[in-house]
């Protein structure tokens, strides 16, 4: 907030971080490959929306996505603690928000449509696009509803992620090559730059607002899970397609 | 000056499409929050007209931001890498993919907004002084840290695409390591550890790494672009969470 009120103070930051990757790109084109730099005013264009768009978009995180994630957060675990229900399920309306969110952000995310096409292209149409997205946003639902779980409930994220790194390895003993490096990418992909710092929001604020948690403990992990489990997801729908695939061959 | 002009309607159409493209980013969410807001709180929204300026602000800060990258910085970037995927030296390949992630991770957006939260909340547990300057230089070292680890993974995964490794036997391992560092890291630091793994990768570095692992796996011969131009994401989302464990031994 003390950052949106002094806007050269924002822009001044910004440049800090983003002179570096420009700072790089110039010094290999210049110094290692010998080459003058192509367009250099429009290179230089091109930066300056950068620093104004990124000095934008953290100035508005700030103000909106931050406080909406904990809102949300606070005004849900209020509504939870009036009920008297065991503890666990009282959150019912916040696991259906999480996934929610997780669903529906990542189904239309860009860069998912776009591996997801070629994804569909590469494998002879044996993969579909749309079957791809859908697995990958249930990964991402299912991962971001069991983290608000995990916060409620208190247990160690270790142990959830443990088992979710012994069911992948499982997995990429028996799924088609071919998926594989596709889908260990998929968990990376997907949460886009909207969609974390409100999930990141909403895991602090439902720390902070459940009796008994602790948000540096306690509040973290929803990212985590979100890039975990469509890993899964996407390694399981591309065994079904296969299992289906085969029991068709054997048939004719 | 009519090519002026026809310079400024392309920009203002980019713009223009960016505009829309950042729309539909924040619509699930909107929606979402809406629903629930009117369906299950049934209450008015705190401080409505400020977060509605800010999420105007995101929309316009996105949309400079990537149409910024797009003129300036993914092309010098994009040249750059098929020049150093196609020169043959191997130790500049290398320098120029630690530097390439280094570069794009230190200026990514999700990036600086989940370690600055994650530092705040450091700072509200007492784990670290809360005053403006530490929490930024916290969040600074995480944000280093996270972003020299990327740089390993990107060189970790060129070597593999040149060697032809197998891109599972080093997930799994990494998998392992994450697993024994957890053990001995202190476990206020696991948490956000955890979920830096999934931040990393997104609007700057996925295009820009992912140009350098496709146009490398097109200049070797035998090398699939889709079996070997993707994994560099996967690798660049587990070093983070080791990397930051470690760091974690240090700090707390």
């Amino acid at each position: 907030m003390e950052l949106f009120l002094d806007p050269m103070k924002l822009l001044l930051a910004t440049a800090k971080d983003v002179l570096p990757v420009l700072g790089l790109l110039v010094l290999f084109q210049m110094v290692v490959l010998r080459k003058p730099l192509p367009r250099p005013g429009r290179i230089i264009f091109g930066f300056c929306l950068v620093l104004v768009g990124m000095a934008c978009f953290l100035g508005g995180l700030d103000l909106a996505l931050f406080p909406v994630g904990r809102t949300m957060a606070l005004q849900l675990a209020k509504g939870a603690q009036s009920g008297g229900r065991e503890i666990w399920a009282a959150y019912g309306w916040i696991y259906l928000f999480a996934f929610l969110v997780g669903f529906s952000t990542t189904i239309a995310e860009p860069s998912l449509i776009a591996v997801a096409n070629k994804a569909e292209e590469a494998s002879y149409k044996a993969v579909s696009s749309l079957g791809l997205r859908i697995a990958v946003a249930l990964g991402v639902a299912v991962g971001i509803t069991l983290g608000t779980f995990r916060i409620v409930t208190g247990t160690p994220l270790y142990i959830y992620i443990l088992a979710g790194y012994v069911v992948v390895a499982i997995q990429t003993y028996f799924a088609p090559r071919m998926i594989i490096p596709l889908a260990y990418d998929s968990g990376g992909v997907t949460t886009s730059t909207v969609t974390v710092p409100l999930v990141a929001a909403l895991g602090l604020g439902l720390a902070s607002n459940v009796p008994g948690r602790s948000p540096v403990l306690d509040g973290f992990g929803l990212i985590a899970f979100a890039s975990l489990f469509p890993i899964i997801s996407v390694l399981g729908y591309a065994q079904m397609v296969q299992w289906i695939v085969g029991r068709r061959n054997r048939k004719t | 000056m009519a090519m002026r002009t026809g310079i400024l309607h392309d920009l203002i159409k980019t713009i223009g499409a960016a505009l829309l493209g950042a729309c539909r980013d924040l619509a699930p969410i909107v929606v979402v929050i809406a629903l629930f807001q009117v369906l299950v709180l049934r209450q008015p929204f705190p401080e409505l007209f400020s977060v509605l300026a800010g999420l105007g602000l995101v929309i316009v800060g996105l949309a400079f931001f990537v149409v910024g990258l797009d003129i300036g910085l993914f092309p010098l970037g994009e040249t750059l890498a098929e020049e150093f995927a196609h020169k043959g030296s191997l130790v500049w390949l290398l320098v120029f993919a630690f530097a390439l992630g280094f570069g794009t991770t230190v200026a990514e957006p999700a990036l600086i907004a989940v370690t600055r939260e994650g530092a705040r909340a450091a700072a509200e547990a007492a784990l670290i002084d809360n005053t403006s300057a530490v929490i930024q230089r916290y969040a600074l070292h995480v944000r280093l840290t996270v972003a020299f680890s990327v740089g390993i993974a990107i060189v970790l995964g060129v070597l593999r695409i040149l060697r032809g490794w197998s891109l599972p036997m080093i997930v799994v391992g990494g998998y392992v390591l994450v697993m024994v560092m957890t053990l001995f890291a202190p476990k206020e630091i696991v948490g956000l550890a955890y979920d830096l793994g999934g931040v990393t990768t997104s609007t700057v570095t996925v295009p820009l790494v992912t140009a350098l692992g496709v146009g490398l796996a097109r200049t070797i011969r035998g090398r699939n672009p889709l079996t070997d131009g993707f994994g560099l994401i996967a690798l660049a989302s587990l070093t983070p969470m080791i990397f930051v464990m470690v760091l974690g031994l240090f700090v707390h």
